[in-house]
């Protein structure tokens, strides 16, 4: 309970402190566009964790839902409010996520993340050849925004999609999608409508997404399918929650931290060698700690207390 | 002249589809039987083709004397990958299920890193080479022949594995270890060994395919890999897993559909691919083989 009490205590003074932040370094725009990029990734794998966290369902699919979020930016940021814009790319998301889960997540283990695979292409190319033969102009002009505005608008939805994730964790809802994990049919059995929760969850982890891609969006002054649609953000998200760890809410968030900035370090100066360090870092981390860097960090937490019980507790407990 | 135009479609899509059942084959092996979804297969086959062009512009082998260079470097890099990668990580896996899981992920790590290595070798601008590029008339069609070539060079391929894998031991064990690894341990097949052999002969495969598509004088990047991995998946669902005449099936299906749609609508032939996926991933995920 105590150690609650100080964890909680030390989210809410990080959390200040990253809002707060632009008020000191205002004069620098790069920090503010940097820290953006940040939670652009520490949200893509914290809500790709929502879903195949819990369930192990390996969805590739993200990169489709941030680039529906790019593209609803896109169209409609010239006629409605930024609010209303990007949370209409995250509820675009959504309905396509939704419709999309309800027809394929009946679709067994690897033949779901091969289906997502496709989507995602399926629906650049789509998009690629609407632009060729309906408009007649690949890419579109955007009117970049603020790059605080931007930053701010990344400081809710981080919050929104973490205090999301906490809450799933906690309700009977995130006890479903454990239960569709442990065994699909045991949790059928129980009385969980096991369509509609992996369907609505994967929703929910493609909201936030296009919630993402929406904002992101307006970083950028020139977006085509190839940006919007690239298969760098279904990639990214999932190798960094998986270096990270899936089992609690700040596993991811290391993750993704620790890559983006190194991706910010590194991908100016030599693009190849981070992506060379990125796959190697996968290899290692998926043959020797299974459970990401967090399942090391749980390891000391217990060393350190000296109790008995193992790692494995914790588990899938967020 | 309806018959030259059909005719014409049908070798087009023969043509195509010759590699593509022959990357889907390689790919085919690695999944249905040593359970790895490679995604870093088109890795592989980026990989033949740049071996082609280095051989070929640099030291002037031609690329069918390179691919018998090739086939045992490829066949050892795929072996040797599985024994201290995959194998590892399949003893240490609680279960088949999440073995594919952790394959599959371990393969993205192995993706971007033999991508990346191949973008600090050759560069990121796109090159290419010219063999055989002379016009063949085929029946009233004509086709340049190294085409032809790369059809009867798949063909010979997958016919000789069909023969290995049908009438030798270890074919023989590779078949009892697509059905059951459990029950071919028992049965005294060294399935580690089998394992890695299948996944060595996968590269392999991919590499040749990769070989074969380089002299058709399309364009070489070290990030074209990705693109046949889609559609080495797409034609292994498409002939069901682990069936190697249906990933020739398969391939040569999608070869004849991309080829009418692109001649149809050109810039459609991928999404032509995705749909077909797509559809039959929803009605028949057992692939049109299956049972």
């Amino acid at each position: 309970m105590k150690k609650g009490h100080r964890s909680s205590i030390l989210i809410i003074v990080a959390l200040l402190l990253l809002v707060l932040l632009p008020a000191y370094i205002s004069s620098s725009s790069y920090t503010i566009i940097l820290i953006s990029n940040i939670l652009m990734y520490v949200v893509m794998a914290e809500s790709w964790v929502i879903f195949s966290g819990p369930t192990g369902y390996i969805s590739l699919a993200p990169a489709a839902f941030f680039g529906v979020g790019v593209y609803s930016s896109a169209i409609l940021g010239e006629v409605l409010p930024l609010p209303v814009v990007i949370l209409v790319g995250g509820i675009a998301s959504f309905i396509l996520a939704y419709l999309v889960g309800s027809a394929t997540l009946r679709l067994k283990g690897m033949y779901f993340t091969m289906f997502t695979f496709g989507l995602v292409e399926l629906i650049r190319n789509l998009v690629h050849w609407w632009e060729v033969n309906v408009t007649g102009t690949v890419g579109r002009l955007i009117a970049s925004e603020d790059p605080l505005v931007v930053f701010y608008a990344m400081v809710v939805i981080f919050l929104a999609v973490l205090a999301v994730s906490w809450l799933i964790g906690r309700s009977k809802f995130g006890l479903a999608l454990r239960g569709i994990g442990e065994s699909e049919e045991a949790a059928a059995h129980s009385g969980v409508n096991v369509d509609r929760v992996k369907a609505v969850s994967f929703g929910v982890s493609a909201f936030f997404m296009g919630l993402t891609g929406a904002t992101m969006c307006w970083r950028w002054s020139y977006i085509d399918p190839t940006t919007a649609f690239n298969m760098q953000y279904s990639f990214m998200p999932v190798l960094m929650a998986i270096f990270g760890g899936m089992g609690h809410l700040y596993g991811p968030v290391i993750g993704a931290t620790i890559f983006a900035l190194l991706e910010e370090l590194l991908t100016t100066k030599f693009p190849y060698y981070y992506m060379l360090i990125f796959g190697l870092t996968m290899i290692v981390v998926i043959r020797f700690m299974s459970s990401g860097l967090e399942g090391v960090i749980e390891k000391w937490r217990k060393v350190g207390k000296g109790g008995a019980e193992g790692v494995a507790h914790d588990a899938g407990k967020r | 002249m309806i018959l030259v135009r059909i005719l014409d479609i049908v070798i087009g899509g023969l043509l195509t589809g010759g590699i593509f059942a022959l990357i889907a084959v390689g790919f085919g092996l690695q999944y249905g039987v040593a359970r790895v979804l490679n995604i870093a297969h088109g890795e592989f086959i980026m990989l033949g083709a740049f071996c082609a062009w280095t051989l070929f512009t640099k030291a002037g082998i031609t690329p069918l004397v390179s691919m018998i260079i090739c086939a045992p470097f490829f066949f050892a890099i795929g072996y040797v990958i599985y024994r201290i990668l995959y194998n590892p990580l399949r003893s240490s896996s609680a279960s088949p299920a999440v073995f594919e899981g952790n394959s599959m992920l371990a393969s993205f790590g192995l993706l971007f890193v033999i991508q990346n290595v191949a973008l600090l070798i050759w560069g990121a601008p796109v090159k290419g080479y010219t063999y055989l590029a002379f016009p063949v008339n085929v029946l009233g069609a004509v086709f340049s022949a190294n085409r032809i070539v790369t059809l009867v060079v798949s063909v010979i391929l997958g016919s000789a594995f069909y023969a290995f894998l049908m009438s030798t031991r270890t074919g023989k064990a590779i078949r009892a270890a697509a059905q059951d690894p459990d029950a071919a341990e028992l049965m005294g097949v060294r399935i580690s060994r089998v394992l890695a052999l299948c996944f060595g002969l996968g590269a392999m495969m991919a590499a040749l395919g990769g070989l074969l598509l380089s002299m058709t004088s399309i364009m070489l990047a070290p990030v074209m890999g990705m693109q046949y991995t889609l559609i080495a998946i797409i034609v292994v669902v498409l002939g069901g897993l682990g069936n190697i005449k249906g990933s020739f099936i398969g391939g040569v299906i999608l070869g004849l559909v991309g080829y009418i749609v692109s001649s149809v609508q050109p810039g459609l032939s991928m999404v032509a691919y995705y749909v077909i996926f797509l559809f039959l991933l929803l009605v028949k995920p057992s692939g049109l083989l299956g049972k």
